[in-house]
């Protein structure tokens, strides 16, 4: 008897809730209003201002509102930030909801969710960056040619070792991180045969103390610049090379995704050569003014690249003729004299 | 590299990874002599970590090279301050050491990743550090030929100042009225009380020591491995440091043995790809070499384990 109440009570209570979360969503889809050309994107775990992929998303976004008069919120551009992964399939569903004609998942975490509403929502455009979701029409996929900025970052490094030795310090070993690595061989390679380039991988995104002995011994084995693409693990890259710098060894790290010159300052210096930088914003301006005109590239996958400034190298202490290299090698990949394979050997 | 380099940098990445957790994990000895659990070591070491950069970052500019210093006993304080929740809800509340641990290892994240978004108009991190520890070379050690390059050239001055802080917790424990006092509530807090020491009062210093020493451990590596604070910058530290407690069998110069061991075992998967013909060898051999050595050690050459026998228990004085 007492069990029967409780269910009774359990499905009571989940009836009513159903029943007032539809009141919930129906007052919000009836709030939408032109929603022909609206834009929407959803953070992967990072606010809009985490300084890296989101931040940059979300500034493409307004730039693209701007150039077409249209004011945030429903009916022009807006955001939905994820704390966790549990919130991107209620964040995908609130901006369907409102009606916003296409919905950009921000960062290779969201691909499963935006699979999924893809399936679901025929009529919604959905974009996912830094992942491909194939044989979707309503699924535009963005990817950065990263091994191309990295191949520059290799010139770099080579025009400025003096050692004839440099490092390579990946996260964890991926495909996307092996592209790093991949073009920035090459680079180095490009410039001169006989500088040899020393690959780590860390095994981690997140070990700060790992990065800094990693970087620590290779800068004992006489490796004066070291090319970082690591997240967390790389902050201890530039640790090293600071506590190295203060005590008058010339040593340099290169950045990675957005600009690391902050990263590198210490007083009386700094130690940021470049940074290979993958410039979101663009990639998301240029696929919402696509959706305005009516040419959304649903099931494609997009590569932006050098020639589209979708990934660029940022000078942050490069020395002028180094430099000089580095844009004489970026023609060189724009116009297609080299091209830069994305696998490791 | 030439053999002096080698051994240089293997001591000296060696003694970098291991300084945060000498602090933390004489601080966890501390509070499970007194028969507190203490897996919310954790947590402390974040909040010692987010308070140190915070105090970096603010009188950084006005105090110049001391801050990292100051900073460091900061992060002691407010890691002190954390811990009082941990010695009130096993203390005074009764309940579970490891639930509150728990509570601990899940609040602080959560708390100074909101706290920074406050603090740093909304970034999920705090900006670099200006002012940080970098490596020491000893003035006058340095210049004694081989040893002085491969033990105090360039290396990190916090884990001597932990070592040191290893025998200066060997002797408070082990020698002074304090630390028997201490010890015998973690062995049998009834005949403690029969005798009349204060058993919660003895509990309370052994959680607020783990809390000080806890902190540090975080504000070094804030301040001195990954120079800002993120979700990040504390990445399971806390647990290596319980894991060197119980690896130095709850005796403080043993357990800083067992940090300078972790240390070690890192360092040698690092620079082990530096040694002519170990560097043949594929790097996943590397990555696994620290767990490896550490379960090899601990199946063959350490003997029983005898935790404080009223280690985790509640005390109810009227029982």
């Amino acid at each position: 008897m007492k069990t029967r109440k409780i269910i009774f009570g359990s499905l009571l209570s989940l009836g009513l809730v159903l029943t007032l979360a539809g009141c919930g969503s129906q007052a919000k889809s009836s709030a939408g209003k032109t929603t022909k050309n609206s834009v929407a994107l959803v953070t992967d775990g990072g606010g809009i201002d985490d300084k890296s992929f989101n931040q940059s998303a979300w500034e493409g976004l307004k730039a693209w509102g701007k150039e077409n008069k249209f004011s945030k919120g429903v009916g022009g551009y807006d955001y939905a930030q994820s704390t966790s992964p549990s919130d991107f399939t209620p964040n995908i569903n609130k901006l369907i909801k409102a009606k916003y004609k296409t919905v950009l998942g921000i960062g290779y975490q969201v691909q499963k969710n935006i699979a999924d509403a893809s399936k679901q929502y025929s009529d919604v455009n959905f974009v996912i960056v830094d992942s491909v979701i194939p044989n979707q029409k309503n699924v535009a996929s963005v990817m950065f040619k990263a091994e191309q900025s990295s191949f520059l970052a290799g010139v770099a490094a080579a025009e400025t070792t003096k050692t004839n030795k440099v490092g390579f310090i990946g996260g964890v070993k991926s495909d996307i991180v092996e592209g790093f690595q991949a073009g920035f061989t090459q680079g180095v390679k490009a410039v001169n045969k006989n500088i040899s380039v020393d690959v780590k991988y860390a095994g981690s995104f997140s070990k700060a103390d790992l990065g800094k002995s990693l970087a620590d011994a290779m800068y004992s084995n006489q490796e004066d610049v070291i090319y970082q693409a690591a997240g967390g693990t790389g902050n201890g890259v530039f640790t090293s090379a600071k506590g190295l710098a203060k005590d008058g060894k010339k040593v340099w790290v290169i950045g990675v995704d957005r600009d690391q010159k902050a990263d590198g300052k210490y007083n009386g210096g700094n130690v940021t050569l470049a940074s290979a930088v993958k410039e979101v914003g663009i990639a998301v301006q240029d696929l919402s003014n696509k959706a305005l005109k009516g040419n959304f590239p649903g099931g494609k996958t997009i590569e932006y690249d050098l020639k589209d400034k979708g990934v660029s190298l940022v000078n942050d202490n490069m020395s002028e003729s180094a430099e000089k290299q580095v844009n004489a090698y970026k023609e060189k990949i724009i116009n297609g004299d080299i091209s830069v394979s994305a696998k490791a050997n | 590299m030439s053999v002096i380099t080698i051994l240089m940098t293997m001591v000296s990445t060696a003694l970098i990874y291991s300084a945060p957790l000498i602090f933390a994990a004489l601080g966890g000895t501390f509070s499970e002599r007194g028969g507190i659990v203490n897996v919310g070591l954790e947590g402390i070491m974040i909040v010692g970590a987010f308070s140190g950069a915070v105090f970096n970052l603010t009188y950084g500019p006005a105090l110049g090279a001391v801050t990292p210093w100051i900073g460091l006993l900061v992060a002691g304080g407010f890691g002190l301050l954390f811990s009082v929740l941990h010695a009130l809800a096993t203390v005074n509340f009764r309940a579970d050491h490891i639930v509150s641990g728990t509570v601990l290892n899940m609040l602080a994240p959560a708390l100074c990743v909101f706290l920074t978004k406050i603090f740093y108009d909304g970034k999920g991190q705090t900006p670099v550090l200006d002012q940080s520890l970098s490596t020491f070379t000893f003035p006058i050690l340095s210049k004694i030929p081989v040893v002085g390059e491969i033990f105090f050239t360039r290396t990190s001055l916090l884990a001597y100042l932990g070592i040191l802080i290893g025998f200066i917790s060997w002797w408070i424990l082990i020698k002074t009225k304090f630390g028997l006092r201490l010890r015998s509530v973690g062995e049998n807090p009834q005949a403690a009380d029969t005798l009349g020491i204060n058993v919660y009062l003895m509990r309370y210093s052994g959680v607020l020591i783990s809390g000080f020493l806890g902190g540090i451990g975080g504000g070094i590596m804030s301040q001195s491995i990954s120079l800002n604070f993120s979700v990040s910058t504390i990445a399971g530290q806390g647990f290596m440091a319980l894991a060197a407690m119980i690896f130095g069998k709850w005796h403080p110069l043993k357990v800083v043995a067992a940090a300078i061991f972790f240390g070690i075992s890192q360092s040698l998967a690092i620079i082990g790809a530096y040694i002519p013909v170990i560097s043949k060898i594929d790097d996943v051999w590397f990555q696994m070499a620290p767990y490896l050595i550490t379960i090899v050690v601990l199946a063959l050459f350490i003997g029983k384990f005898y935790a404080p026998a009223a280690d985790g228990e509640t005390y109810v004085k009227s029982k």
